[in-house]
């Protein structure tokens, strides 16, 4: 699993960052910090939970093929 | 098996697809009143107010992506106009729509102030087609007044001084927003406003609306003055569409009439839920104060809650969120986490490095506004939703004010 942010769409409203503290945070500039852009498998649950929290649409699920 | 979900909006939307989600593969039928594809209500009142905003309201999905890919019936643009809950049927478009599992999400309607049908100038700020009509007013670059100091309003304001325009608000209230956030933190808003070049009238009431030619040129205030206008915007708060829901047996709240679920979102007939605007639903999170959230967080968290809880009830579980609403005002950012309603409100950032407003109930935190300080609110967020000692947001709170804003 690979995380994709798309950082041009992210308006840093920080929902990620609740749902998956230990994956995302809100940086300096404002706009999102992934922390392990390869979670593993474990953590699907929170990072599906993070992906439908955003509410400008900027983050994906991507597998790993 | 049938679902149906009655309001197409955000929670409707989440409601399909978490059915999807969870495998079940019976029938969907999705009920909208607005002619549009779901569509995302927060950038109305924001980027598409905008000079150089999007001119087209995008929709959250395609409708080849919720017919095919989703396999959703779609009857847009037709309300429902009653249930039955005995029979198991909504009443759409005078047909019967047969349900097994049925999620109320019809969201809230726009109150318009009294007197204003039919006055071309004047709108209220709900629908794709409120926004283009307002975008319209402002385009033309008239002087805008806008009739209460809420979220929505307060956007619009913020709309027009983008553009350069003359805008003022009108507020019975003596501070704005003192019911949604407090009187320290409505201060702090209403400054907001006056930095910006917007001219606040508080604790003033419409009593009228100058017209000519059917269109609005003024408002007129209960002092008897009236403000030059071409544009008003009315933002005076906003209903639950549950009409049709009078006389279903389903509960409706004696003040506004939104649908009093449970925790787990069950409206109280066999099968039936609700999400989004339209739900009361208690909280556990927050000594099961009934809340109505009018947020996007909420909607999305709740539709999708909701058409699990309504396919499989013996699987449902309390929710227990954590409010979370965000506006953006002149460039500036103001957010909000839990619940206003507190024992004490202390300001623990002061406005000249980024606000901060908390509050207190009993010995822990149970809410945090912030101004232009993004980085700090899900910090906050966290600590409410782990109950976390008030002692312990006041730290967070000190140690985050050495760091620039």
């Amino acid at each position: 699993m690979k995380i994709e942010a798309d950082r041009a769409k992210c308006d840093g409203l920080g929902m990620c960052e609740a749902m998956a503290p230990d994956f995302f945070e809100v940086g300096a500039d404002g706009t999102v910090v992934v922390l392990d852009e390869s979670p593993g498998e474990e953590h699907r649950e929170d990072l599906a939970a993070a992906v439908d929290a955003c509410p400008v649409l900027a983050l994906k699920l991507l597998e790993r093929t | 098996m049938t679902l149906v979900v009655v309001g197409a909006s955000l929670a409707g939307l989440r409601a399909v697809e978490s059915a999807r989600r969870t495998g079940y593969r019976g029938r969907i039928v999705l009920v909208g009143a607005e002619e549009h594809l779901p569509y995302d209500r927060p950038p109305l009142s924001k980027a598409f107010l905008g000079a150089d905003g999007p001119t087209a309201v995008e929709p959250l999905r395609t409708e080849a992506e919720l017919r095919d890919d989703l396999g959703v019936e779609l009857m847009l643009g037709s309300a429902a106009t009653a249930l039955d809950a005995t029979a198991r049927e909504v009443s759409v478009a005078g047909a019967a729509v047969g349900y097994d599992a049925l999620v109320i999400a019809t969201g809230t309607t726009a109150r318009r102030f009294p007197g204003t049908e039919g006055i071309s100038g004047v709108h209220t700020l709900r629908t794709a087609e409120d926004a283009a009509a307002v975008r319209a007013g402002l385009d033309a670059g008239g002087r805008t007044v806008v009739v209460g100091a809420g979220f929505i309003g307060s956007e619009v304001a913020s709309a027009a001084r983008g553009r350069g325009l003359p805008v003022a608000i009108v507020e019975t209230e003596k501070v704005p927003l003192s019911r949604s956030v407090g009187a320290h933190a409505g201060t702090v808003c209403a400054d907001l406003h006056r930095a910006a070049g917007t001219e606040l009238r508080l604790g003033t009431a419409v009593s009228g609306f100058e017209t000519g030619g059917g269109a609005v040129t003024g408002v007129r205030l209960d002092t008897g003055e009236v403000l030059p206008a071409d544009l008003v915007v009315t933002g005076i708060g906003v209903g639950p569409a549950t009409g049709w829901l009078e006389g279903s047996g389903v509960h409706l709240h004696e003040r506004d009439r939104g649908v009093v679920c449970d925790s787990t979102l069950y409206a109280g007939a066999p099968g039936v839920y609700a999400a989004g605007d339209v739900a009361h639903v208690p909280n556990p999170g927050f000594d099961q104060e009934l809340m109505r959230l009018e947020h996007w967080t909420s909607a999305a968290e709740q539709g999708a809650a909701a058409a699990r809880h309504a396919l499989d009830p013996a699987a449902a579980r309390p929710l227990s969120p954590v409010p979370y609403f965000w506006s953006d005002w002149y460039g500036h950012r103001v957010q909000f986490v839990g619940t206003p309603r507190a024992d004490e409100v202390v300001v623990a950032v002061p406005a000249e490095a980024g606000f901060t407003a908390l509050y207190r109930r009993d010995d822990r935190i149970v809410g945090a506004l912030t101004v232009d300080r993004p980085r700090d609110i899900m910090k906050y967020r966290r600590r409410i939703a782990g109950r976390a000692p008030w002692q312990d947001a006041l730290a967070f709170a000190a140690a985050s004010r050495e760091v620039a804003a």
